[in-house]
């Protein structure tokens, strides 16, 4: 008792107020009031700007009554933390505000052309008079395209990441892994001027009778370079996590690796690899760059990725966005809509599947 | 146990596939009814064309309604650029080609390289007005000579209220506020034919001469002609060029301009086409190469205009037949007729008898 | 079987050295023909000609913008996001953490292009009313100067680039610090700190590497960002700090904006600023990835 009274001067440390003071949340309340009046009187009165700025000037002052509250009655070091607590709290707010702005612009402007139509035909035919018109195209184009990209890249991307946990040891393979790092970082416009640089420009001539030529293929090869150190990456983590005593025991079974590798880590591992290989595909069918670099975009259906142009959902979306129709704006949203939920339900199923199926 | 969830996804996935496979191209077009032409000289085959994308709705709505009539054509265009058409057609990937301009020099003989027996025809098929647009509140009808635009493009009148616009337009209440001049940021053909008209028609103050890139220093950019559009829509005392389309898609005012004769002409199809029926033919034969006056003296002739022409062989293509077809529909009085709302002016019946003309030698 | 087996997916592995290069190596052979053909340089011309007979190209207005555009993105973004990370690590209550860190891992998700729609439908309209107002009431302040048009500014740009990047600085720093270890946070609030004298005591130091990481991942991220770019920003031609009137440019938009309508040199020339694209970000990422490297902990958890 005594100690502590000569230790903190003008304390007395009484069973009473031992605990620190707290403000009552009515101070809370009335500072966050009188805040928003004043910040209205000042704003509104001199006609610096209209409620926005009197919701922002509000905060400011709200912030630095409650900090000046709060110094009086908890002490300094407890009205920073308040000051700090609060800030973080408006971060997340700020944060979800755009996100919110997105999804009802998406669904308010996408609902207008949600019709059988916009799925079951192309732009082919369609004049800048016509209301109507659809992405089916696009749709085939973006199925195409990411799944020949989903069949090239899963196998190399699972294959390199066995190599970099099973058999990857010394410089080589601490080189590898960390180029597939770098390599999440590349652009995806430099990914399509790659392809245009390799595919289109020199080795598509060889097909097509000397002259360069679009392709939805060449939309996949891009595809591919953008997913593949996604899947290598996490599938590297699953491999890991796979408990090493069932290695161990197909080893002392006598099964060889490759076997042990093929028959017992990968279908343990399966769960977790599908979950990595759906969010690779989810980014991937976002991607517009590399599609309008080297797939061209077509107004008809193109069944076929390996000659001519194609289109896809993203590249549609860009399109539509800068087309003089009257009637654009509406089919980009509504495309805009279809391609959000497309890549949406493909993550939250992913992320549940994870969910479900943690190994850890 | 998990392997069962996998087939039921391929299953699902399976069948969504099966499902989707009966969208369609809109190929059985009701347009064959309404079409004004049923004269079209249908020729069955499959076409492959690309370029300008100014010509694009034009030819996204003859292709509709050709179509339509002729159950065996099938025609696609592909707006790549006139560039890029140009440089299909002469690799052979395109069987004809839309472009804002007539072949080069250095671009003939290789385009003419691909019809043996024959040349590339430059045939003049879309007319697309250029309008002037601006944004200012509560001034109607402004009215511009070639050489005040050129010095509100060159930077050199800033001002609304500058007696340059004041002396032509007395009666308008203009404000002192900036002038904001808009420009294509993306190379385009309507940047090219602006440019070349004010390089054409005033020459002591555009010094920059034409080019699909906008080389004059100052004003801001604005993607590919709906951004220009939107940037005027949303700026009050902005000032540009745009396609007659986009103007009238997004209501903007559209200035009068001085012709040659000394006129303030508004933009309609009709004062477009005056123009052109005053151009003269540099191309020899069946190519109709256009030399637009832009200083034409015609009364009541709009003279920014931008021709766009399709490129095609006169002999020796394989599908000759197939583009003989869709041309001579292109050129007839229904095919330019069909143009009109789009906001393209039909071509005047003096040069469009030439095109039809030539067409119906290609073989 | 076995051996062939090792040699496969050790050819996986190395597929991706073999990639990296092959970028660098056909980017740079399509690149050089059209800059012998540029008859300015390259690096210091501040406009795009490269379809003229007489090509005329340079980067120094593309790679402004594309720097000046991301440094901006990241400012704006930077402590938003590690506020949010921090709310989700040690203010939020766990039922509210995990869905609203999925909702912004849901965020990274949604496709650029969408993001650059809303951008240039919706956000400009309040984007631009700002403008007009820091004109009004800061144009002595050359950023905020001008007199229009205001709207497609690298504010705008800006911006949308702050939220695309905010997920990815978010999820990345919200994993270091939850693994600040509980030892040093229990200490500090055993020695009687408040809960954020704690964090910035304990968890901020622990966790600078790893933000430092995030936050050039998210650089490299920005710098490469295209659609969303090419339809929010002015795009013009000249290297000016004002943020608020109409213009910007980036390499990535250019590419995006001009392609169409390029020939020959002028593919090569949008092929060229690709390549230095790629070198800036190859880079930023190089240095990002050291230095979660040299944190071992950190390693296996790293995106």
């Amino acid at each position: 008792m005594s100690l502590l009274e000569k230790e903190v001067p003008g304390v007395v440390m009484t069973p009473d107020n031992i605990r620190s003071k707290k403000l009552p949340w009515a101070v809370d309340l009335g500072v966050a009031v009188v805040a928003l009046i004043v910040a209205a009187a000042v704003v509104l009165g001199l006609g610096l700007g209209n409620w926005v700025l009197v919701v922002v000037v509000g905060i400011v002052f709200y912030l630095a009554g409650m900090f000046a509250a709060a110094t009086r009655v908890e002490g300094r070091r407890s009205a920073r933390n308040r000051l700090w607590k609060t800030l973080i709290y408006a971060a997340c707010i700020l944060a979800i505000l755009p996100l919110a702005s997105v999804v009802w612009t998406l669904v308010s402007k996408g609902a207008a052309r949600l019709d059988g139509e916009f799925f079951g035909t192309s732009m082919n035919n369609i004049g800048a008079r016509d209301p109507n018109g659809g992405a089916y195209h696009a749709i085939i184009g973006t199925l195409e395209q990411v799944g020949l990209a989903t069949l090239m890249a899963v196998p190399l991307g699972v294959l390199g990441a066995i190599y970099l946990v099973e058999y990857g040891r010394g410089k080589f393979a601490l080189t590898v892994r960390f180029f597939v790092d770098v390599m999440t970082g590349i652009p995806s416009i430099v990914a399509g001027l790659f392809i245009l640089a390799f595919w289109v420009l020199i080795v598509s001539p060889w097909f097509n009778n000397g002259t360069p030529r679009f392709s939805g293929f060449a939309a996949s090869l891009a595809l591919t370079v953008l997913m593949l150190p996604t899947i290598v990456r996490s599938t590297e983590e699953m491999l890991r996590l796979v408990p090493g005593p069932l290695r161990e025991g197909a080893y002392a079974l006598g099964v060889p690796q490759w076997k042990t590798i093929v028959k017992v880590v990968l279908p343990t591992a399966l769960p977790g690899i599908v979950t990595g290989v759906m969010l690779a595909v989810a980014r991937a069918a976002g991607e517009t760059a590399p599609v309008l670099l080297v797939a061209g975009g077509a107004a008809a259906i193109n069944f076929d990725p390996f000659a001519g142009n194609q289109s896809s959902l993203a590249l549609y979306v860009y399109q539509q966005a800068g087309d003089a129709s009257r009637f654009a704006p509406e089919r980009a949203w509504t495309a805009a809509l279809t391609l959000v939920a497309l890549v949406l339900i493909l993550t939250i199923a992913a992320k549940l599947l994870a969910r479900r199926n943690r190994l850890t | 146990m998990k392997l069962q969830r996998f087939y039921v996804a391929g299953i699902a996935l399976t069948a969504s596939v099966a499902l989707a496979a009966c969208g369609s191209d809109n190929t059985d077009s009701p347009a064959a009814s309404d079409a004004s032409a049923a004269s079209a000289n249908c020729a069955a085959g499959d076409l492959t064309a690309q370029g300008s994308s100014a010509q694009k709705n034009a030819m996204d709505e003859w292709i509709k309604a050709y179509q339509g009539q002729c159950s065996g054509a099938k025609i696609g265009y592909e707006s790549s650029g006139s560039g890029a058409g140009i440089q299909a057609f002469i690799a052979g990937t395109a069987d004809f080609a839309g472009s804002d301009s007539a072949l080069k020099e250095d671009e003939q003989p290789q385009a003419d390289a691909k019809c043996p027996g024959g040349q590339a025809l430059n045939l003049p098929m879309v007319i697309g007005p250029i309008a002037v647009v601006y944004n200012l509140d509560g001034v109607e009808n402004l009215q511009f000579s070639p050489a005040t635009l050129a010095k509100i493009f060159a930077g050199k009148v800033t001002k609304w209220d500058d007696p340059a616009i004041k002396a032509e337009n007395a009666d308008a209440k203009l404000p002192s506020t900036a002038i904001q001049s808009v420009h294509r940021s993306d190379e385009s053909g309507t940047t090219d034919n602006f440019t070349k008209y004010l390089s054409k028609t005033a020459e002591a103050d555009w010094t920059f001469g034409n080019a699909k890139a906008w080389k004059a220093p100052g004003g801001v950019g604005a993607a590919k002609s709906d951004g220009v559009a939107t940037a005027v829509k949303s700026t009050v005392g902005a000032i540009s060029y745009v396609e007659l389309s986009f103007a009238e898609n997004s209501d903007l005012k559209m200035a009068k301009i001085k012709n040659g004769a000394g006129e303030f002409v508004e933009l309609t199809g009709e004062s477009a086409g005056k123009t052109i029926a005053g151009a003269k033919v540099k191309g020899t034969g069946n190519d109709l190469a256009l030399d637009i006056d832009y200083t034409t003296t015609e009364a009541g002739a709009y003279p920014i205009v931008l021709v766009t022409y399709e490129i095609a062989c006169s002999k020796g293509s394989p599908k000759a037949a197939a583009i003989k077809g869709f041309l001579s529909y292109t050129a007839s009085t229904g095919g330019q007729s069909a143009l009109a709302e789009l906001g393209y002016a039909p071509l005047p019946e003096a040069v469009r008898s030439k095109v039809e003309t030539s067409v119906a030698a290609i073989s | 079987m076995e051996t062939g087996f090792r040699a496969l997916s050790t050819a996986a592995g190395a597929m991706v050295l073999v990639i990296i290069v092959a970028i660098a190596i056909f980017l740079i052979s399509k690149a050089v023909p059209a800059l012998q053909a540029n008859t300015e340089n390259f690096l210091s011309y501040k406009a795009w000609f490269p379809n003229d007979a007489e090509p005329k190209f340079g980067i120094a207005a593309l790679a402004f913008g594309t720097v000046l555009t991301s440094i901006i993105a990241l400012i704006v973004a930077v402590p938003i996001a590690l506020g949010i990370a921090l709310f989700l690590s040690h203010y939020a209550p766990k039922r509210l953490a995990n869905p609203l860190g999925f909702i912004i891992d849901l965020l990274a998700a949604v496709p650029s292009v969408v993001f650059g729609l809303w951008g240039r439908d919706v956000f400009r309209v309040p984007v631009q009313d700002f403008s007009v107002w820091l004109n009004k009431y800061f144009s002595w302040l050359p950023i905020f100067g001008g007199d229009g048009p205001f709207g497609r500014s690298i504010l705008l740009g800006s911006l949308v680039l702050a939220i695309m990047v905010l997920p990815i600085v978010t999820s990345l720093s919200r994993e270091v610090f939850q693994q600040t270890p509980l030892m040093n946070e229990e200490a500090a609030l055993a020695l009687g700190a408040t809960k954020w004298e704690m964090i910035r005591t304990a968890v901020v130091p622990y966790g600078k590497p790893g933000v430092i990481a995030a936050i050039m991942l998210g650089l490299g991220r920005a710098l490469g960002e295209t659609i969303a770019l090419a339809l929010t920003l002015g795009i013009v031609f000249n290297i000016s700090f004002n943020l608020i009137e109409s213009g910007g440019n980036s390499i990535a938009a250019n590419i995006a904006n001009t392609f169409g309508e390029a020939n020959a040199t002028g593919r090569g020339a949008l092929i060229a600023s690709g390549l230095v694209l790629f070198a800036i970000t190859l880079v930023v990422n190089m240095a990002a990835r050291a230095i979660i490297y040299r944190r071992r902990e950190f390693r296996d958890s790293a995106a």
